[in-house]
């Protein structure tokens, strides 16, 4: 009985997940090696590596990977080092400290499509918005972002929206600090550097770790933001591979060659996994 | 509650950072709010408005152009459905690997979120077709299928962290008392556990408001989602902010006031296991 009960429990979750999983992967494999338009359903050839080849020897495939680990890169770095400033800067009480903190989590609430189309249209718009104000003011010339900087505006609005989690976390893992630690040390004349380097990131290690799996799981496959602003362009400069598939997909109507791209998509997945594991596999237990 | 501290150069250099770096992040959405209640001449002055005489004609006329109420109805229904059916599958897994722990309990959970790790497009053309066979395209049951699926390793990973906090010798000792298995879950785990059931539940219910990808792929007039909504106000040249402004707003605050109230308990559960 001890024995049957837990896999009784367990196996809801096991057996729904691994449908998820197993299901659409073999039909992606499937349809990877037939000829499959969406166009012209009638035509279900084999033709054997035509979709790889065809979507590796795309040009817009080499950038996509890139960007994809840009974005991913960026917004992480950005994240972090934001959220542990953050943190810090309200660890200790100053007046209105709670209105802070919950002006602070709102941008986590906002739906991805309302955070891309707000900065795209009010804040980076180059005649209206926001920003061109500000850089007339300062006598520069305004900058047309989803032009000229296409990624990095993408960057901007996806770290918008993960600084407020990244900080959330590292606000309740300070509270947890040991604080006679911290007297001790600034009694003993440790300075601000110091105590950092010494007591806050090691303390603050594990919740780092957890931040960048987190937003990896979900930053590898960034959709909404690039295809509400961008779609992807000028070209491909914020095409990420998520987009590249979505492309080839419900745009070019080929679904075999949006299969082989999804096929590598979960390759790089699984690359991206198995770093992970590594990272904070030995946090779990 | 700390004693308020003494005021001090520290004290002031803190406060006044904070609030100018707040202010700053909380701009964009507080600009949103503001736009929502101008006209459009004024939504698009130069330079930009801060005080003027609001108006409510913007929601009038979002509710006349498209049925808001139907999108947050279908947003709510299917975020709650999911929510709950995701965390009627999760628990008793989570329940089971953190308590009855055998040589694959971690394996198990690293597959698990292995499986969040692929990204959606990757299953879009299946899913899409399996959909389509199935007759259930733009419909909300597909969508509170996909919405469970993907936000479940989230959910079986949270409540796995904070069910192995709870010590392992308050369940045994319900056991030794001959408490049944029964008994043991909704006497002892239950309400141990429901700090981490309910912030778990939180934020897969403010993921499924927000997912995107899939509402936007999978329905549109009848089952689509207020994240859906919004895209279709992506006009080529923004010429309506003020109507978008008004439609971002309604869609947002439902979930944001949600999320201010309940900021507390999310935030005990975010930690992942990550707070000893």
């Amino acid at each position: 009985m001890t024995r049957f009960l837990p896999r009784a429990l367990l196996s809801p979750a096991v057996i729904t997940l691994f449908l998820w999983m197993i299901v659409p992967l073999l039909m992606t494999i499937y349809f990877s090696l037939i000829r499959y338009n969406l166009m012209q359903p009638e035509e279900h050839g084999f033709i054997g590596l035509a979709n790889y080849h065809f979507f590796v020897t795309d040009p817009s495939f080499g950038p996509a990977i890139i960007n994809t680990l840009l974005l991913l890169g960026s917004v992480i770095v950005i994240t972090v080092i934001g959220g542990v400033a953050l943190a810090l800067l309200i660890d200790d009480p100053f007046p209105g400290r709670a209105v802070v903190r919950v002006l602070l989590i709102s941008p986590f609430f906002v739906m991805p499509t309302v955070n891309a189309l707000l900065w795209k249209h009010m804040m980076m718009n180059p005649i209206y918005g926001v920003f061109a104000q500000v850089w007339i003011f300062f006598g520069m010339q305004p900058v047309d972002w989803m032009t000229d900087w296409p990624l990095f505006s993408v960057i901007l609005m996806v770290a918008w929206q993960w600084l407020p989690f990244a900080t959330l976390i590292f606000v309740t893992a300070l509270q947890s600090m040991n604080r006679e630690q911290l007297e001790a040390a600034r009694m003993d004349g440790a300075h601000y550097l110091q105590q950092l380097r010494y007591l806050y990131v090691p303390h603050l290690g594990r919740s780092i770790a957890v931040v960048i799996m987190i937003e990896m799981i979900f930053l590898m496959s960034v959709f909404a933001e690039i295809y509400t602003t961008t779609g992807g362009g000028p070209g491909d400069a914020s095409t990420n591979v998520a987009f590249l598939i979505f492309k080839q997909a419900l745009l070019n109507f080929d679904a075999g060659v949006a299969s082989a791209g999804a096929l590598f998509a979960v390759v790089l997945a699984n690359i991206v996994a198995i770093f992970l594991i590594r990272l904070i596999g030995k946090n779990l237990d | 509650m700390a004693p308020a501290p003494a005021f001090s150069t520290v004290l002031l250099v803190r406060t006044v950072v904070a609030w100018v770096v707040t202010l700053l992040l909380f701009f964009p959405l507080g600009w949103l709010v503001l736009t929502a209640f101008k006209t459009e001449l004024q939504a698009i002055s130069v330079p930009p408005l801060l005080f003027f005489t609001p108006t409510l004609d913007n929601f009038v006329e979002v509710e006349r152009r498209s049925d808001y109420l139907l999108y947050a109805q279908n947003s709510l229904i299917t975020s709650v459905v999911s929510t709950l059916l995701g965390l009627a599958i999760a628990a008793p897994a989570a329940y089971s690997m953190a308590f009855f722990r055998s040589k694959w309990t971690r394996d198990v959970l690293m597959w698990m979120l292995s499986t969040k790790m692929m990204p959606a497009v990757g299953a879009l053309v299946p899913i899409y077709v399996l959909a389509q066979t199935a007759g259930l395209l733009d419909t909300r049951l597909v969508l509170i299928v996909v919405f469970t699926l993907s936000n479940l390793p989230i959910m079986v990973w949270m409540l796995y962290s904070s069910f192995r906090e709870i010590p392992h010798e308050i369940l045994e000792a319900a056991r030794m008392d001959g408490a049944t298995v029964w008994q043991e879950f909704r006497r002892v785990l239950l309400p141990l556990g429901m700090g981490g059931l309910f912030s778990t539940g939180l934020l897969c219910l403010v993921l499924a408001w927000n997912e995107a990808f899939w509402s936007l792929n999978l329905s549109a007039a009848k089952a689509g989602t207020l994240a859906a909504l919004i895209a279709s106000y992506s006009s080529p040249e923004g010429l309506f902010w003020a109507k978008l402004s008004c439609a971002s707003f309604m869609a947002i605050a439902p979930i944001v006031v949600f999320g201010w109230f309940c900021q507390r308990q999310l935030v005990q559960g975010l930690t992942f296991g990550a707070v000893k």
